[in-house]
């Protein structure tokens, strides 16, 4: 474990702040995820509100636990990729279409815009965006029950 | 401005008891944003109202009600991130509170701080500050920026909220293609019952040909000459009758069918080219000509082919139906025993293949999808010598499509002996049957002859007809995808009530602007107002945002925030295809067409005489090297124009803007993939093209934008500085930072290094 060359903290506002080695501070940076998909808890970068990466982190367990709880709930608050766990219906087999479905983070529905909005990430795990742009994960297609992979399978 | 007073009964029918409840006498609900997630991001519905008194909010379903009076310092802002907004409220000390919504509420959220920093704002200083100029939408009660058009009653934000799923049922809206044809479609069908009619009167010849002449010979009887010439003659006649109104009825069924499938290939295409760049820009091409290529005519092969076989199929069912009855019922009720087992079974597997199918579509559009991305991309394949790799993807997608198409057959190839089983049982029954009844003497041999003539042919169609199972699946399948794209509606719409410009100064003027792509916020807040003439030259770096801004200027896409106006008229209210007339766009890579020179030049305006065409290219200082080329204006401009170098076809496409003489000219990177010595060239050439348009111009190297009366420094998507070269240069500021860097390299094209140099320099100077 190696300790890193910068100091991050929280201020009144919620805002996060960071000193790095030349001692001034930036204040509102945010931690990024390189990989939010393939590798959530590798290579992330904290980036100043202009969007300047100021810090590159290789992998979370690097980090004290102090840091790392700061910069985990940091990205909770702000990584927002519901997983489905069951696909409750659909309001039509031809697209756009209503999705209800359960996820981790509670019953929602959706709009479906295309099929091409499913995307096929390494399997089985799928990616499909909603008609806003919100990513919805099914982390895997086969681990569903029989009702979701039916319906699933009609737009695959 | 009227202050606008919701009634409590606007709020969301399920929380208006619960907000009853909060409010004191005389509370006036202002504004709410109904947020859909609490504070771990979990789907949960909350409210935050803003009253004339108070912030009152509840952040979730169980949590409990909390309320801020308006005092001085208070401060509501909004941030989106990754597609979720968050609202927060804090004062000079600290966040007192925050909220969060999935970006479908962004647009009550904009309208809840308005509300919120007007109310405080009235709360702080007694008096009412004026609301700016804003017009509020009828509809969605968002802020719009210019008064909507006459007879138009929403705005171009709650326009784009509606998403309706379209109907199952779409083989049916193909009716909207055949109404044209309905008079040559129903002399088709006439046609089809003479000729379905003509070949049923054979096997009714057999039951006379048995019982009266073969039946009464072998118990000694002899052969009756006439009456088998009468009998073998109605057969022939009935043969040749079947013939010639089945030759007709195809022919007229056919040439109906292949103009539908032209009419539909044409529609679609059409409607794809008034599509906005949005949807282009999320499909891909090898998905989208096989849709219009070869789903098209699959279409046209049922209604051809398919339909036509299933209605003989049906009519031949029905009248023979008809003729078995009327013949002998109980032996008819026999004979079509089977048909309902059959017509269930057809049933249950109709769902499993109509997926199948669909799936053998998609998978199929898959593997064009893969040629598209890869043959125009060979060089960059080759170069890398990943051949192997590009290989590969297209066995693994073919072996998909094997996959796919090995379970669907798993079914299908079941499906058809099922059926012949059971015709062949249904037969075997008919024999019991009829066996039987000839031995009681309740039917005579050529009753039962007859009866086995029909059903074998009976049969026959039945087992034809359950292959139209498969065909109709299909072409409803490609048929949904048609309608995929017809019922796709542009995301830049055509106005209701159209405003007309038929001459434009120029002046283009920009408020507010903001334009997010998905979730991803690309332009912000740009207000700035470009006079007559002018030349305003965009600056940044890559991903500033100068091309969006172009694109929205363009109206290749709509803003998602604001309005651009020109002549102070919204250019949504204006016909698309008449704005871009007086547009001029010049590309960074100039795009030919598979045609002669002159055409490519007039391909704005493919009226112009060639004394226009020779005057454009003049003009461009494309002239003398067109005149060099083997065939001059005649000559063919490839696929790409890959005859030309770069330089020249720039200049073709200069003088293609020049020909269409726009009031408003925009150069995206026009000079950027050519050396410094062509670039002279087409400098000369864009100098006649500048005088006196409107012009805004991209350019990458700073020293082109030299003449520019203007700059505009970009910086993500919002604008940091205006101003000419020597102002913004005595600024020392993004400007300085770029033109330093890119004087000390010269030739750098690196953005990345570029941007490191700026941030390096800038840090430099803290």
């Amino acid at each position: 474990m190696t300790e890193p060359d910068f100091q991050l903290s929280r201020n009144a506002f919620g805002k996060l702040i960071f000193i790095g080695p030349d001692g001034c501070p930036h204040e509102g940076v945010v931690p990024v995820r390189a990989f939010p998909i393939a590798a959530p808890d590798q290579g992330i970068a904290i980036i100043d509100p202009q969007g300047y990466e100021l810090a590159w982190i290789d992998s979370l367990d690097d980090l004290s636990d102090e840091l790392r709880t700061l910069i985990q709930s940091e990205l909770s608050s702000r990584d927002f990729m519901p997983e489905i766990k069951r696909i409750i219906g659909v309001s039509s087999f031809a697209t756009p279409c209503n999705w209800q479905v359960e996820t981790d983070r509670g019953l929602t529905t959706f709009i479906l815009k295309g099929e091409e909005n499913i995307r096929r990430l390494a399997p089985p795990s799928l990616l499909i965006t909603e008609s806003h742009g919100i990513h919805f994960l099914i982390r895997d297609r086969f681990g569903l029950d029989h009702h979701s992979r039916k319906i699933l399978d009609r737009f695959l | 401005m009227q202050s606008t007073s919701l009634s409590s009964s606007d709020l969301p029918p399920s929380w208006v008891d619960q907000v009853k409840s909060q409010l004191t006498d005389g509370e006036e609900v202002l504004s709410w944003l109904e947020t859909d997630l609490d504070a771990r991001l979990h789907f949960s519905s909350g409210l935050v109202i803003i009253t004339d008194r108070r912030l009152l909010s509840k952040p979730s379903i169980d949590a409990s009600w909390q309320d801020w009076s308006y005092r001085q310092g208070l401060i509501l802002t909004r941030r989106d991130h990754a597609g979720i907004g968050s609202l927060e409220l804090s004062d000079a000390n600290s966040l007192l509170a925050r909220w969060r919504y999935t970006l479908i509420n962004d647009i009550s959220a904009s309208r809840l701080i308005e509300r919120f920093m007007y109310q405080l704002g009235y709360q702080l200083t007694g008096e009412l500050p004026p609301l700016s100029n804003q017009v509020l939408c009828p509809k969605c009660h968002s802020v719009i920026d210019s008064p909507l058009p006459p007879g138009q009653e929403e705005c171009s934000l709650c326009n784009r909220e509606i998403n309706t799923p379209p109907s199952t049922w779409t083989l049916f809206r193909l009716w909207r293609f055949a109404r044209p044809y309905r008079w040559r479609l129903l002399g088709g069908f006439l046609l089809t019952l003479g000729s379905t009619a003509a070949t049923l009167v054979p096997p009714y010849m057999t039951m006379p040909l048995m019982d009266n002449v073969l039946i009464p010979y072998q118990n000694g009887k002899p052969i009756d000459n006439d009456l088998v010439t009468f009998y073998l003659s109605g057969l022939f006649g009935a043969a040749i009758l079947a013939w010639a109104l089945g030759w007709a009825r195809t022919y007229v069924l056919a040439l109906v069918s292949e103009r539908i499938g032209a009419d539909l290939r044409t529609a679609t295409y059409e409607h794809l080219l008034k599509l906005s760049q949005e949807y282009f820009g999320g499909k891909r091409t090898g998905d989208l000509m096989a849709r219009i290529g070869s789903e098209t005519d699959r279409i046209n092969i049922f209604i051809s082919l398919h339909l036509l076989d299933f209605a003989t199929d049906m009519l031949m069912i029905i009248m023979t139906a008809a003729i078995l009855v009327s013949i002998n019922p109980w032996l008819a009720l026999v004979t079509l025993l089977p048909l309902p087992i059959i017509a269930w079974l057809i049933h249950v597997v109709r769902d499993r293949l109509r997926t199948g199918f669909e799936k053998v579509d998609r998978i199929w559009a898959e593997v064009t999808n893969v040629l598209a991305d890869t043959i125009p991309g060979m060089r960059v394949v080759k170069a890398f010598a990943q051949e192997k790799r590009e290989a590969s993807r297209f066995r693994a997608t073919n072996q998909h499509n094997l996959e796919v198409n090995d379970r669907v057959n798993r079914i299908w190839s079941l499906f058809t002996p099922t059926v012949t089983l059971l015709t062949e049982i249904g037969l075997l029954v008919v024999w019991i049957f009829g066996i039987w009844q000839v031995s009681e003497d309740a039917i005579s041999v050529g009753v039962l002859t007859a009866f086995l003539a029909y059903i074998s042919r009976f049969y026959l169609r039945l087992d034809s007809m359950s292959r139209i199972v498969s065909f109709t699946q299909k072409a409803a399948a490609g048929t949904k995808r048609i309608f995929e794209i017809l019922d796709q509606t542009s995301s830049v719409p055509e106005p209701a009530n159209p405003v007309h410009l038929p001459t434009v100064t120029g002046r283009i003027e920009l408020r507010g602007v903001g334009f997010r792509y998905g979730t991803r916020s690309v332009t912000r807040g740009i207000s700035v107002t470009i006079e007559p003439g002018e030349m305003v030259g965009l600056v940044g770096h890559s991903g500033s945002g100068k091309s969006t801004l172009v694109n929205l200027i363009c109206r290749f896409y709509d803003v998602t925030e604001g309005a651009i106006l020109i002549d102070g008229v919204d250019i949504r209210s204006l016909p698309v295809a008449e704005y871009r007339k007086h547009v001029g766009l010049v590309l960074q890579e100039p795009f030919l067409f598979f045609g002669t020179i002159a055409e490519n030049i007039a391909y704005g305006k493919p009226d112009a005489t060639r004394g226009e065409i020779v005057a454009a290219a003049r003009a461009a200082h494309a002239h003398e090297f067109i005149l060099r080329l083997p065939h001059g204006y005649d000559s063919l401009a490839g696929e790409r124009g890959q005859s030309l170098s770069g330089g020249e076809r720039q200049r073709i496409s200069i003088a293609r803007a020049l020909l269409i003489d726009p009031r408003i000219l925009i150069l995206d990177e026009a000079t950027s993939s050519v050396d410094t010595t062509t670039e002279k060239e087409i400098q000369k050439a864009l100098d006649n093209l500048v005088r006196g348009r409107t012009t805004i111009a991209i350019a990458h190297r700073l020293s082109t934008l030299r003449d520019a009366n203007r700059l505009i420094v970009l910086d993500r998507g919002s604008i940091v500085e205006v101003g000419n070269h020597d102002e913004l240069m005595a600024q020392a500021g993004h400007y300085f930072n770029l033109y330093q860097a890119q004087a000390r390299n010269v030739d750098t094209e690196d953005d990345l290094h570029r941007q490191d140099i700026t941030l390096k320099m800038a840090e430099g100077r803290i």
